[in-house]
C-alpha cells in the first residue's frame, strides 16, 4: 500500500518535471524573442547609436544670472570657484588616491570617500566632484602633483559673489547644492546632482530665470576613455538677470540707520507698489551659505537673540498697535459712526462693563476729535469707536486693504498676518467674541497681526487714497546681453472703495502726528519735505507699568508708518524696531532717515545735505512722552 | 572514497555543457577586459583558475553521497543564518553594501552560500513532509518561516538581487511539489500588501531608483538608467553576425558598466551577434533541461528535490541576468553562471553542478 503510494507520487512528480521543462522552454523562447527584437528588428537603430557613442558628453555648468538694483547696479554676480573632481575609470587605486588627496590638501578623508560612494552609479568617465570651493593654493598643489594623481581634475565653476557684502541678505537669499530631497521634486527634474539652486529669497523665487541652461562638450575618446579632441561644444546659456525695484543707496542707508537693533523696514512706491528698500536686521552673510557654512558661524546665527536668519519684513507678524487706528478710524467714517468733528472726552481710561481700559496717557487727552486722536494716539477715542463698530466692521474695513492674507510679493514663506472677527474666533477657539476684545482690536492689539509688508501696503493705500497695489520686487528681466525679456507693470489688487475725502481726513491727522505740536511722530520730520505718519507700539507681553529694566525680549516693539510728500505722495515706509519700546522714539527717526535717503538720491545735487534737519529732530523729545499739554491746539 | 562503479556513471552531458560554457565565458572575458588597465594577472587567466578550482570543488561535492546533506541541512541552515547576522554586524563594506565576511584567509559572501543552503533545506523539508495531494496554506507556514529569515537579512545588506533569487529558488521548488489553488490565491492576496510595504519601508532609495529607471530608462541619462541604455545599444548593435571578437565598440570603449561581471553577456552579444547568442542560449537551455532530466530520472524524492532546486538556481540566474542585460528586468546585480567573471559566482554554480553530478551518478544506486 505504502509502496504503491510512493510510486504514484514519483510518477506525479515526473509528470510535473515535464511540465516544468515546457515552462523553462517557453521562458527561454521569450529571451530569444527579445534578442530577435534587439538584434534583428532594431539592429540598425542600435548600430547607429553605438557608432555615435564614440562621442561623450560632458556638461558645462551655466553661469547664473546677475541680480541688480533698479538703477542697474550689480548686487549679486559670479566669480570662478575651483573644485576637485576625479574620473573614476582612470583611477587604479581608489584608497591610495583618497589618502594622497587627503594628506596633500589637508581635507577630510571620510568626506571625500563619502562623496565618491554617493556618486557610484554614474558612468565611469563622468567626473565626480569630491570637494567644492577649494582654495587657489590647493589648486596649485594639485597642479604640481598632476602626474602622481591620475584621474584627478580641477573643475572651474562660477559661484555667487555678493558685491555689497551682507546688503539685503534676506531679500536676495542664497544658493546651495541641490539636496536629495529636492532632486526628487518635479520642479528640479532637469537638474543633476551637484547643481546649485536658489534656496531662499530672490535666488529661490526666480530660480527659473536665473539658472540658465547648462551647455556641454562632445568629446571624442580613445579606447581608454581618454579625450582625443573636442568635437563640438554647446556653450552654456547664461541665466537671465533680474532687475529689482530696490534702490541700493536707499537700502544701504536704511540698513545703516538700524545699527545693531533688530527689526524690519520696507519702503514702497505708493503709485506702483514697487518695493524700494527691504530690510530685515540684523542680516547674515549670504556668501557663507553658498559655500559650506562653518558650524561655529551657524551656531552664532542661531544663538543670536535678534534672530538674524529670520526675514522679519516677510515673516515677522506683529500686533500693529496704534497704526491700526487708521483702519478703525476709516471704519468709523465709512459706517457713519464718526465724522471730522465727533469728539470724545478722554479721562485716561474707559469703562466697559466691569473692566476698565486704560489710555496710554493716564492723565487723559481731554476733548478729543478725530485729528487729535490720531496725532496724540488717544486710545479712549478708539475704545469708544470700537465698541460702537463691533469687531466685524473693523475686520471688513481691514479686508478692504487686503490685510489678513499674503499680498503675493513673490517670495516664499510670506505670512498672512491676522485680522480676527467673531466667526474666526468661534471656529478657532469655539468661543464667542467678547466686547472687550473688540476694544483691543480697535487699537491694534489682541489677535491682530500684520507683517511689515502689510504695514507699508496699508499706509501706501492711505497715501494714494484707496488703491491696493501688489508689492513688487522685480522691475525687469533681461538676458545676459541686456536685452529686455520682461517688464513688470504695476498690478492693482483692488480698491478699498472708500471715498477720497475720508482718506483726506485721515491724512490730515497723520500730518499732524509728525508736524504739529503734541504729535507722536515728530522724530520723522524732514524740514522741506512734508511727512505724514503714525506711531505704534506693539505689545510683546502684558507688563504694564514695569520699570525700565524690562528684559530685552519682553520689551514692546516700536512701529512707525509714514508717507511723503504729504501733498503728492511718492513713497511710503514702514519700520518695526523689535523691542524698541516706543514707535515715536525708536522707529520714527529710522523712517525719517529712509525717506530722507530717497529724496536725496532723487535730487542729489542741491539737496545732498539738508541743513541740520535730521539731527535737530533726533533731539526732539519723542511723542510717546509728550511734554506739551494735551489741551494744546487742535484746530 | 569514490566508488569505482560511480566513475563509469559520470554524467558527461552535464560536464560537457558546463565546460563549453565556461570556455566561451573565458574567451569573452578576454575580450571584455582588453580595455582595462591590468595590474596583476589578466582576468581571463584568473577566471580559468576559478573554473579549475570550481571543478575541483564540484568533484569533492559529488564524491560524497548527497544523502548526507539531508542530515546536515538544518545545521547548515542555522550556520548560514549566523553568518548572515555576522555580516550585518562585522561585515566589510564595499560599494555601499555589506556583503562580505572576512574569515582571515579569504572573504566569503554568506548570501551567496544561502542560495545552495535554501535548496538543501527545502529539499529536506519537502522530503519529510507527507503531501497527500498538494500543499495547503497551513503546510507552507513552516517553509515560509525558514525562507523569510534569510531573505530579510539579505535585503538588509542590502542585496536585492540575491534576496530575489533565494525567493525564486524556494518558490520554484514549492511549485514543483505542488500548491493547492487556495494556497496560490492566498499567497497572491498576501503578497500585494507585503510588496507595497517593502517598497515603502524596506527598499533603499538606490534600489527604488533602479526599478524606476528600468520602468523609464530615460529618467536619468547618466544615472542607473544609463546602464540599461548602453547595454541595449551593445546587444542591439551586434546584429545578426556580431561585430567580431574584440571588435565591439561598446565594450572596447568601456561604455558598459561592470562589463566583465554582470553585463558580460552584452559584450558577447555585441561581438557574436544573434547567431552567437542563439548558440549560448541553446547551451544554457540544454543545461537547465538536463538538470530537470536528472531530477526526473532520480528515483529518490530528496535527490529529485535537490536537482530541481539547483536547476532552478541556475535557471533564474540565467533568465534574470539575460533579461536585465536586454532591458527586460531592472538592474539587480545577478551574475550569469559560468560566464560572468568572479570566484564567488563560479564556486556557487560549481557546487550546484557537483550536486547535480552527484545525483546523476547515483541514480542507479538507489
Amino acid at each position: 500500500m505504502k509502496e504503491q503510494r510512493f510510486v504514484r507520487e514519483i510518477m506525479a512528480s515526473k509528470r510535473r518535471i515535464i511540465l516544468l521543462s515546457f515552462v523553462v522552454g517557453a521562458i527561454f523562447f521569450l529571451l530569444l524573442l527579445r534578442l530577435w527584437h534587439l538584434q534583428i528588428l532594431s539592429a540598425d537603430d542600435y548600430r547607429s547609436m553605438s557608432e555615435n557613442n564614440r562621442l561623450r558628453f560632458v556638461p558645462v555648468a551655466a553661469s547664473r544670472g546677475a541680480i541688480m538694483d533698479r538703477n542697474g547696479k550689480v548686487l549679486v554676480s559670479n566669480r570662478p570657484s575651483y573644485s576637485l573632481a576625479v574620473v573614476p575609470q582612470e583611477v587604479k587605486d581608489k584608497e591610495a588616491l583618497l589618502n594622497q588627496l587627503a594628506s596633500l590638501l589637508t581635507l577630510d578623508r571620510g568626506e571625500l570617500a563619502e562623496r565618491w560612494e554617493k556618486n557610484m552609479g554614474r558612468a565611469k568617465y563622468y567626473p565626480i566632484v569630491l570637494a567644492s570651493n577649494i582654495t587657489r593654493d590647493q589648486v596649485e598643489i594639485i597642479e604640481e602633483n598632476r602626474l602622481r594623481l591620475p584621474g584627478v581634475e580641477i573643475e572651474m565653476k562660477p559661484v555667487r559673489e555678493y558685491s555689497s557684502g551682507i546688503l539685503a541678505a534676506h531679500l536676495l537669499g542664497y544658493i546651495g547644492e541641490l539636496s536629495e530631497d529636492e532632486m526628487n521634486r518635479k520642479e528640479y527634474e532637469d537638474y543633476n546632482s551637484g547643481d546649485y539652486i536658489g534656496k531662499n529669497g530672490i535666488e529661490r523665487s526666480w530660480e527659473q530665470e536665473l539658472h540658465g541652461s547648462d551647455g556641454g562638450r562632445q568629446l571624442e575618446v580613445d579606447a581608454h576613455g581618454r579625450v582625443l579632441r573636442i568635437i563640438s561644444e554647446t556653450y552654456p546659456t547664461v541665466g537671465n538677470s533680474v532687475i529689482l525695484t530696490i534702490d541700493v543707496n536707499m537700502q544701504k542707508s536704511a540698513e545703516r540707520v538700524f545699527g545693531d537693533q533688530a527689526g524690519a523696514a520696507v519702503a514702497m512706491d505708493v503709485n506702483t507698489g514697487e518695493i524700494l528698500a527691504f530690510v530685515s536686521n540684523p542680516g547674515f552673510d549670504p556668501a557663507l551659505f553658498s559655500g559650506k557654512l562653518p558650524a561655529t558661524k551657524w551656531k552664532e546665527y542661531l544663538d543670536d537673540i535678534r534672530h538674524p536668519l529670520e526675514n522679519k519684513a516677510l515673516t515677522g507678524q506683529y500686533p500693529p498697535g496704534s497704526i491700526f487706528k487708521i483702519i478703525t478710524a476709516l471704519a468709523g467714517l465709512e459706517e457713519g459712526k464718526i465724522n471730522e468733528s465727533t469728539s470724545v472726552n478722554c479721562t485716561g481710561s474707559y469703562d466697559l462693563g466691569t473692566s476698565t481700559f486704560k489710555c496710554w496717557n493716564k492723565h487723559g487727552h481731554g476733548i478729543t476729535n478725530l485729528k487729535k486722536s490720531l496725532r496724540e494716539s488717544c486710545d479712549v477715542y478708539y475704545y469708544q469707536l470700537g465698541e460702537q463698530l463691533g469687531v466685524d466692521r473693523i475686520a471688513a474695513t481691514a479686508k478692504k486693504f487686503r490685510l489678513g492674507s499674503p499680498l503675493g510679493i513673490g517670495l516664499n514663506y510670506e505670512k498672512p498676518g491676522m485680522i480676527p472677527n467673531a466667526e474666526w474666533k468661534q471656529k478657532r477657539f469655539g468661543k464667542r467674541w467678547y466686547h472687550g476684545e473688540t476694544l483691543s482690536v480697535a487699537i491694534g492689539q489682541g489677535y491682530v497681526l500684520m507683517t511689515p509688508i502689510q504695514m507699508v501696503s496699508m499706509i501706501a493705500t492711505v497715501a494714494n487714497e484707496g488703491t491696493v497695489y501688489r508689492p513688487r520686487l522685480l522691475k525687469r528681466i533681461v538676458d545676459a546681453d541686456g536685452k529686455l525679456l520682461k517688464e513688470f507693470k504695476p498690478e492693482i489688487l483692488g480698491s478699498t472703495g472708500i471715498s477720497a475725502d475720508k482718506f483726506r481726513l485721515i491724512k490730515q491727522g497723520l500730518y499732524a502726528v509728525v508736524n504739529d505740536a503734541g504729535g507722536t511722530g515728530a522724530a520723522a520730520r524732514l524740514g522741506d519735505i512734508k511727512v505724514a505718519g503714525k506711531t505704534g507700539t506693539s505689545q510683546v507681553i502684558k507688563l504694564r507699568d514695569s520699570k525700565l529694566g524690562t528684559p530685552y525680549q519682553y520689551r514692546d516693539h516700536a512701529l512707525f508708518v509714514a508717507f511723503a510728500p504729504y501733498d503728492k505722495p511718492e513713497i511710503a515706509v514702514a519700520v518695526v524696531v523689535e523691542h524698541g519700546k516706543h514707535g515715536g522714539s525708536a522707529a520714527a527717526p529710522i523712517a525719517g532717515r529712509i525717506l530722507r535717503a530717497w529724496f536725496n538720491t532723487k535730487k542729489p545735487p542741491q539737496k545732498a545735505l539738508v541743513p541740520g534737519s535730521e539731527d535737530d529732530e533726533e533731539d526732539t523729545p519723542s511723542g510717546s512722552q509728550p511734554l506739551n499739554s494735551e489741551g494744546a491746539s487742535n484746530d | 572514497m569514490i566508488d569505482r562503479r560511480l566513475l563509469t556513471n559520470i554524467d558527461w552531458m552535464l560536464t560537457g555543457l558546463v565546460v563549453v560554457i565556461c570556455l566561451l565565458g573565458i574567451l569573452n572575458i578576454y575580450s571584455a577586459t582588453t580595455p582595462y588597465k591590468i595590474v596583476a594577472a589578466p582576468y581571463y587567466i584568473k577566471q580559468l583558475n576559478w573554473m579549475l578550482f570550481g571543478m575541483l570543488i564540484a568533484l569533492v561535492v559529488c564524491s560524497i553521497d548527497y544523502h548526507i546533506l539531508e542530515d546536515l541541512s538544518y545545521w547548515l541552515y542555522g550556520f548560514l543564518i549566523v553568518l548572515l547576522l555576522a555580516v550585518l554586524i562585522v561585515g566589510r563594506r564595499s560599494m555601499g553594501a555589506t556583503r562580505w565576511l572576512n574569515l582571515g584567509l579569504f572573504n566569503i559572501q554568506p548570501s551567496e552560500l544561502m542560495k545552495i543552503t535554501i535548496v538543501i533545506t527545502f529539499a529536506r523539508f519537502f522530503n519529510n513532509f507527507q503531501v497527500v495531494d498538494a500543499l495547503s496554506v497551513k503546510d507552507m507556514l513552516f517553509p515560509l518561516g525558514i525562507l523569510s529569515a534569510p531573505i530579510l537579512l539579505i535585503m538588509k545588506q542590502p542585496d536585492l538581487g540575491t534576496a530575489t533569487l533565494v525567493l525564486l529558488i524556494a518558490l520554484s521548488m514549492t511549485v514543483y511539489v505542488g500548491l493547492r489553488w487556495t494556497a496560490i490565491v492566498t499567497f497572491i492576496l498576501v503578497t500585494i500588501p507585503i510588496a507595497w510595504l517593502a517598497w515603502a519601508k524596506l527598499l533603499h532609495p538606490y534600489q527604488k531608483n533602479r526599478i524606476l529607471d528600468f520602468l523609464n530608462p530615460e529618467r536619468s541619462r547618466l544615472g542607473s538608467g544609463y546602464h540599461i541604455i548602453q547595454s541595449k545599444i551593445a546587444v542591439g548593435s551586434g546584429g545578426i553576425i556580431g561585430k567580431g571578437f574584440v571588435q565591439g565598440t561598446q565594450s572596447q570603449l568601456s561604455f558598459l558598466p561592470e562589463q566583465h561581471t554582470d553585463f558580460v553577456f552584452s559584450v558577447f552579444a555585441e561581438e557574436w551577434g544573434f547567431i552567437g547568442c542563439l548558440l549560448l542560449i541553446v547551451l544554457y537551455l540544454s543545461l537547465v533541461l538536463w538538470g530537470l532530466n536528472i531530477a526526473r530520472r532520480c528515483n529518490d524524492r530528496f535527490g529529485a528535490l535537490l536537482a530541481v532546486g539547483v536547476t532552478a538556481m541556475l535557471f533564474w540566474h540565467i533568465v534574470i541576468n539575460m533579461g536585465m542585460v536586454m532591458g527586460m528586468f531592472p538592474v539587480v546585480g545577478v551574475p550569469l553562471p559560468f560566464f560572468s567573471y568572479g570566484g564567488t559566482s563560479m564556486i556557487t554554480s560549481m557546487v550546484g553542478i557537483g550536486i547535480l553530478q552527484n545525483i546523476s551518478m547515483r541514480r542507479f544506486m538507489f
